[in-house]
């Protein structure tokens, strides 16, 4: 009879092999795809029982943390200070997940990239909690940008040109980020109107009107094709890819320079300008400042969209392609829309001498016991164009501010180089979209700004953005 | 070396694992854990040492490995049950003490164990009648929807681990006495040896008294488990692969049958197969378990996250439905990773080993009968939870052996482990003296 069952213990390790099989099956063949189902909580389980680390403007004042939630739980916690940083600081919880600074740093703040150190901590029987982060964010002067805004939607974005590092990120209307954590109140916070829980900064798209004439002056002179005396009619009307371009109030100018052109925003000189630059030479300086990608920021890259030409369904279209009219696109028309972030960008280029610094909010990793791990270093994108060029922007900016649509903006001793934009929106009942652009001080600029405000009736940039600008340039150059 | 004292030998591992694992779990949860917990683990050591002075003492020439290798197991269990749930284990525990006692008491009162040929009819209603128990209106408790539980007041087990060594005993004692006369009196019909019907008719009556239990048990795995068993005796007594054929076919259409007309059952066919079918995934005794069982194993990865570190509930929510019992496998895979799965799993190829090598040291037809059934329900019960908890097979509610928490499970698997050191004793002395 031991044949038989000999031949059965067979059939049982056959059977014990097929179990070990299918369990590396699960285990590590198909582990990864298990692991990435949405019906898997285990991953934010997991994030509950961390506690994640503080986030901190740059004065030290605290905007989240954690506290306990339960036994082994832990729950994130929002000062009052984090709803005026709400759309850039977002929001951690297990439902509805992570955002914002909470999601592009959340390696640190879990811990979870803490690596050796964790390792260490673990084995000195520490439990391992996440690293602090502290924002280059300033809350005085984005307590009062927002308060300029005065509930009307828009964005104010300052940053330090020479180092990127962004110093104002507000937006009206946005939300209380611990509203995130409650599934009714976030409910309410997703039907709201006005979309309070986009990152108008990172991801609103705007036309950005006259304030991309300094884009388009950077690539004439960069180029080599202009100067600043370089001469051209502004005469209202003049035909732009077969179609009259009027300036703004159907004003005529005789044959200008550009310096006149950028201070008084004439919109026939700058279409013919980007027409004589052409298409491939404007392309290569917007994809310089950062153009046709997602605007540079340490945000998720879900939170940042792509200034550029769009088609009509949304995406980036090439400028360089056939179906779009070079002119209307130098003088910001012609389905270009921007982020603010984007056109503080261009401020800063040329405020930093030609050179584009990435724009971060992060500053430093500290942690637990207040050790600095990590300094966020400045880093740069690139050089846009050379010192000279930048320096003639600059000269020109300033004329803005000094004589012609941007004296709003001008503070009392110190010089600011500035350009306006005023996009029209719905012209039938003359609503329009303000914007001012600028940096101070102009020689040796420690700031730039980008200030929109969506759909005032009858506004212009010199006169609604302009001074938010200044009001906000003044508070940090205190 | 002694078999016993080679025994002894081999306890220490498990008393290693033993200590080590109740060490990393405390050191890990020590912010929920009592002091006194860890008594739960010096309990436990006393037990097998308590264990093995019995068998030295009744069973001197026993196999050496085969409890040592149980141990072991159960060693596994009550610590991942410990870092489940601290009362949890300190039931574990007492139901090991239970458990041992009914090994001494099956040692000494089944000495010649020869005697259970003589009420092997007895054996079989016995085994038919627990198998019908979860059925009887008042005391039924269904798990999940198959009839396999029993409460009597604060009393809940389930009769079916019982009843498994009681069928394997019938058959084993029946086939000893008719084995021979099946094969003699065979005919061949189309192929097929058709064993005379005067001597397969009381099997016949098992067989389909266990076929229709198929039915009103409601549960395939466990049906497979005791088919199984029956099967592979029949197939040891007679060496006739054509018996085991036909029986499988017979299983296969009862199977099939209940399977598409059994709504339950035909449920948990559905998700086996769509484990995260969003309506499936969300019905009141659907794919939610296996796919959380899953996950698990997915968390656990090559090395699994350690002792302590698998996230199994949060607060009061369990992530893991009876982590403790049907899913205690898919813990094991995520806390100790494929590692120390597949390591559990070699260990109950072991037992299997063992088992199987005492029947072959067997020297009557009875011993190596039920040496061979006695192992093969054992093997198949494992088959039967971890394919379905991996998803192997459709998930059915039955025990790991000696790992998962469970009174019936722990006393009826030391009832089968007495019986098999019983088998293993005589046949090794006999084989001593030639």
């Amino acid at each position: 009879m031991n044949a038989p069952i000999r031949r059965l213990f067979g059939l049982v390790v056959l059977l014990m092999l097929a179990l070990i099989f299918k369990t590396s099956w699960n285990t590590v063949f198909t582990a990864e795809a298990l692991r990435d189902n949405p019906k898997n909580a285990r991953d934010l389980l997991e994030q509950e029982r961390i506690r994640r680390g503080r986030i901190r403007a740059d004065d030290g004042t605290l905007l989240a943390r954690s506290v306990k939630s339960g036994a082994e739980t832990w729950r994130r916690s929002y000062t009052s200070a984090a709803k005026l940083f709400a759309n850039p600081l977002g929001y951690a919880f297990v439902d509805p997940g992570r955002t914002g600074l909470e999601a592009a740093y959340n390696g640190e703040l879990s811990g979870e990239d803490n690596g050796l150190r964790s390792i260490l901590d673990e084995l000195r029987g520490k439990r391992v909690v996440g690293d602090d982060l502290i924002t280059t964010l300033d809350p005085a002067a984005q307590r009062l940008a927002e308060s300029l805004l005065a509930g009307r939607p828009g964005a104010v974005v300052a940053l330090d040109p020479s180092t990127g590092a962004v110093k104002v990120m507000a937006q009206y209307p946005s939300y209380d980020p611990q509203d995130a954590g409650d599934r009714k109140a976030f409910a309410a916070l997703r039907r709201r109107s006005g979309a309070p829980l986009l990152d108008r900064a990172t991801q609103g798209l705007y036309p950005p009107g006259s304030t991309f004439k300094v884009v388009t002056a950077i690539a004439a002179l960069d180029s080599g094709r202009f100067t600043p005396q370089s001469r051209l009619s502004g005469k209202t009307g003049i035909p732009i890819s077969g179609v009259p371009l009027d300036n703004d109030d159907g004003e005529s100018y005789g044959s200008i320079d550009m310096d006149t052109a950028l201070t008084h925003s004439v919109n026939t000189y700058w279409a013919q300008v980007a027409e004589q630059v052409g298409k491939p030479t404007l392309k290569r300086y917007m994809e310089r400042l950062g153009f046709d990608r997602p605007v540079a920021v340490d945000l998720p890259r879900g939170e940042r969209a792509s200034s550029g030409v769009h088609t009509s369904s949304g995406a980036i279209r090439d400028p360089t392609s056939r179906y779009v009219d070079i002119g209307r696109v130098g003088i910001g028309q012609e389905k270009l829309l921007v982020t603010p972030l984007q056109m503080a960008m261009v401020a800063s280029a040329v405020a930093n001498g030609g050179v584009l610094m990435r724009p971060h909010m992060g500053a430093k990793i500290v942690d637990d016991d207040g050790r600095t791990v990590r300094t966020i270093e400045p880093e740069e994108i690139g050089r846009v164009m050379t010192r000279r060029t930048a320096t003639e922007v600059r000269e020109m900016m300033k004329h803005v501010v000094k004589e012609g649509t941007g004296t709003a903006a001008a503070l009392e001793g110190i010089d600011v180089a500035g350009k306006t934009g005023t996009a029209q929106k719905d012209p039938s009942r003359n609503i329009t979209q303000p914007w001012f652009i600028a940096f101070a001080p102009a020689d040796h600029p420690r700031i730039a700004v980008a200030v929109t405000i969506e759909n005032v009736k009858g506004g212009y940039g010199g006169t609604d953005a302009a001074p938010i600008a200044k009001r906000v340039m003044q508070e940090l150059l205190k | 070396m002694s078999a016993r004292n080679r025994e002894l030998l081999a306890l220490v591992p498990s008393s290693l694992l033993v200590t080590g694992g109740f060490t990393a779990v405390f050191v890990e949860r020590d912010n929920v854990l009592s002091n006194g917990s860890l008594g739960y683990g010096a309990l436990f050591l006393a037990l097998c040492l308590a264990a093995h002075l019995i068998i030295r003492v009744t069973l001197p020439d026993a196999d050496p490995y085969l409890f040592p290798l149980v141990a072991l197991l159960a060693c596994f269990g009550l610590v991942m049950i410990y870092r489940l749930d601290e009362d949890l284990a300190r039931q574990q525990a007492q139901w090991f003490v239970i458990g041992l006692v009914a090994f001494g008491a099956t040692i000494v009162l089944l000495r010649d164990y020869m005697a259970l040929e003589r009420y092997r009819y007895t054996i079989a209603l016995a085994g038919i009648a627990l198998l019908l128990l979860p059925l009887m209106p008042g005391i039924k408790a269904p798990v999940n929807g198959a009839n396999l539980g029993v409460k009597i007041g604060p009393i809940s087990f389930q009769p079916g681990e019982f009843s498994k060594i009681a069928i394997v005993v019938f058959v084993a004692s029946y086939l000893r006495d008719t084995r021979q006369v099946m094969l003699i009196g065979a005919r061949r019909v189309a192929g097929l040896t058709i064993p005379p019907l005067k001597h397969f008719g009381p099997l016949a009556v098992v067989f389909g008294a266990a076929l229709l239990e198929l039915f009103l048990i409601r549960d395939i795995g466990t049906s497979l488990m005791f088919f199984g068993g029956f099967l592979a005796v029949l197939y040891v007594a007679t060496d006739r692969a054509s018996f085991v054929v036909v029986g499988v076919v017979l299983f296969a259409l009862g199977a099939y049958f209940v399977g598409t007309h059994v709504p339950h059952v035909s449920a948990r066919i559905d998700a086996w197969r769509n484990p995260f079918d969003d309506r499936l995934y969300d019905a009141q005794g659907g794919s939610y378990q296996i796919a959380q069982s899953l996950f698990a194993q997915a968390d656990g990865g090559v090395f699994g996250r350690g002792f302590g570190q698998a996230i199994v509930s949060s607060g009061s929510y369990h992530l893991l439905p009876a982590a403790q019992t049907d899913l205690i496998y898919a813990v094991i895979a995520d806390e100790l990773g494929l590692a120390g799965a597949a390591g559990l799993i070699c260990v109950f190829l072991l037992v299997a080993q063992r088992g199987f090598k005492i029947a072959t040291l067997a020297r009557d037809s009875f011993s190596k009968l039920l040496a061979t059934g006695l192992t093969t329900v054992f093997s198949l019960q494992v088959f039967v939870i971890v394919g379905g908890v991996t998803k192997l097979i459709p998930l059915t509610g039955v025990t790991l052996p000696f790992v998962s928490y469970g009174g019936s499970s722990i006393v009826a698997n030391f009832i089968l482990l007495a019986l098999l050191l019983l088998v293993s004793d005589r046949a090794r002395r006999e084989a001593v003296r030639g």
